[in-house]
């Protein structure tokens, strides 16, 4: 079970919340003049890492507010919690298996 | 390859079982190969037995970084089935489960396939609602599916709860008699042996680091046991599928979650069916040896730690002692979780990449292992003949910018 710092109620239990995915993907300026595979590249494809993941969360069953945690998908432990609009936090990669990984 | 028989049987046992010939062999991987898949588990030792037995190309190499089926395919809850909505989906998995019936005789090995009925309980009106369009839209496809009513029901699973008193009373369900289990370790194992009797060389403890290209062509890879070349590479690799593809700069539409399981202690023979609800989410399977086998949604965040989150197990418990309060006393003995790659549309991709002489096999989701001798059959298809059969030819990495989507989300009336 993860303990989650909401950066608006403090520690929650990860029950309370909901993880909505990865971050800082910015919607294309202008959709009608990108190609299809451009699009889809917004629409579907995604980072996916083995490691550090910059991810957004909401306090469902808190305050329903939006926030951004980087979190590590081998350990889960959470690296960073910042608020939405703000830049990703420079944290070191992890040390994880083979290159690539 | 020795064939098991009765009579191997009994010869061996006159032997003290000391005599037994390995399944397989364990080569050092030769410096280069015609086809060379990542990946040991299930879908990769079906692709390359089937790229032996079907299309003769036998220099081949599997590559596994740990040991055989010690990731999704012995982590699964053993499940094979056909209920699928969407055309493509039905005509391939019930082309999978269709090799699953003769896969015994096929590989001489016993992969224990149990055709014992696959029970998807519906439990409002709108789930009873699509469960009827999934057992017409089945049966129009020519697979087997019957509407069962609450008392039809409770006459094939006395230990239901049944009643209208539960916060989801159940109203129904859509059964599938030729869906049932087989034994997940078999299946990996059985695949190899036959693969390796056919000259393909399976090296494990060989973890792939890098994909090598030459002139936007795929070249070989990079293991930890050297420079392997090959003049074809497949990745079939479930949860790590974004890894590797990144390793050849390919971006996947794609993220990876763990998929927990659990059994409890074995207990007398009690269910012999294999129960699913959407709705509540659980599923559940009573094993050979007495243990129920239950399975339920995947955890909600990306991870590769083979290890799930505790509020997902208590979510699958409630239900379980919900539908069945008989089990409300049994004991949990081993829980773990496999890393499943769920595509956007939980639909497969099987078929080439942008990397000339790449192969993929991904996206498979919750439900791989039903797949597995169908999907290798299809991969060695696409691999050998370097373009897909018509039963994968939907499941292409371009879809998701056609947006010919095969949306099974839906139709699974699962909440993945």
């Amino acid at each position: 079970m993860l303990l989650i710092e909401c950066p608006f109620c403090g520690p929650r239990a990860e029950v309370e919340f909901r993880c909505s995915g990865e971050g800082h993907i910015a919607r294309p300026e202008t959709p009608e003049n990108i190609s299809d595979e451009a699009w889809a590249d917004y629409v579907y494809m995604r980072t996916n890492p083995k490691g550090l993941h910059f991810e957004r969360w909401m306090h469902q069953h808190g305050c329903r507010r939006w926030f951004c945690v980087a979190r590590d998908t081998v350990t889960h432990k959470i690296r960073a919690i910042y608020k939405l609009g703000e830049a990703k936090p420079a944290l070191d990669e992890p040390k994880t298996e083979g290159e690539g990984a | 390859m020795k064939r098991y028989s009765i009579f191997s049987l009994a010869r061996n046992a006159l032997g003290h079982h000391a005599n037994w010939q390995a399944a397989w062999r364990s080569p050092e991987p030769a410096a280069e190969y015609d086809v060379v898949i990542v990946g040991g588990g299930g879908h990769g030792l079906a692709t390359a037995y089937y790229l032996a037995k079907e299309h003769g190309v036998t220099n081949v190499a599997v590559l596994e970084k740990g040991w055989l089926g010690g990731g999704n395919t012995g982590r699964n809850t053993t499940v094979v089935r056909s209920n699928y909505l969407w055309d493509e989906s039905s005509a391939f998995y019930d082309f999978s489960l269709r090799l699953y019936e003769g896969l015994s005789k096929d590989l001489n090995y016993n992969v224990m396939l149990s055709q014992r009925g696959l029970v998807m309980l519906f439990h409002t009106h709108h789930e009873e609602m699509m469960a009827q369009r999934l057992a017409e839209a089945m049966r129009l496809g020519g697979i087997d599916s019957e509407i069962l009513s609450v008392s039809e029901l409770k006459k094939l699973v006395p230990i239901l709860d049944t009643g209208r008193d539960i916060r989801y009373p159940v109203r129904g369900a859509v059964l599938q008699r030729r869906g049932g289990t087989a034994r997940h370790d078999a299946v990996a194992w059985g695949f190899a042996r036959a693969a390796d009797d056919r000259g393909v060389d399976i090296v494990q403890n060989c973890a792939v680091t890098g994909i090598l290209r030459e002139g936007g062509r795929v070249a070989g890879v990079e293991t930890t046991r050297g420079t392997i070349r090959a003049k074809k590479v497949g990745i079939a690799v479930a949860g790590h599928s974004g890894v590797l593809a990144g390793m050849a700069g390919l971006r996947l539409p794609i993220e990876s979650y763990p998929l927990q399981a659990l059994v409890s202690e074995p207990v007398k023979p009690v269910l012999d069916v294999v129960i699913n609800s959407g709705t509540v989410h659980v599923y559940v399977s009573q094993s050979d040896k007495g243990e129920l086998v239950i399975g339920a949604a995947r955890d909600s965040y990306n991870s590769y730690a083979q290890r799930g989150s505790f509020p997902i197990i208590e979510d699958q418990m409630a239900a379980l002692v919900k539908l069945f309060p008989i089990f409300s006393r049994l004991k949990m003995m081993r829980q773990w979780a496999g890393i499943v790659d769920v595509a956007a549309d939980a639909s497969p991709i099987i078929g080439k990449t942008p990397v000339e002489g790449l192969y993929l096999n991904g996206g498979w989701g919750t439900g791989g292992f039903k797949a597995t001798p169908g999907s290798g059959w299809c991969f060695a298809w696409t691999i050998a003949k370097d373009e897909p059969h018509d039963l994968n030819a939907a499941y292409t990495l371009d879809r998701f910018s056609s947006g010919a989507l095969i949306d099974e989300h839906a139709a699974s009336g699962v909440g993945h």
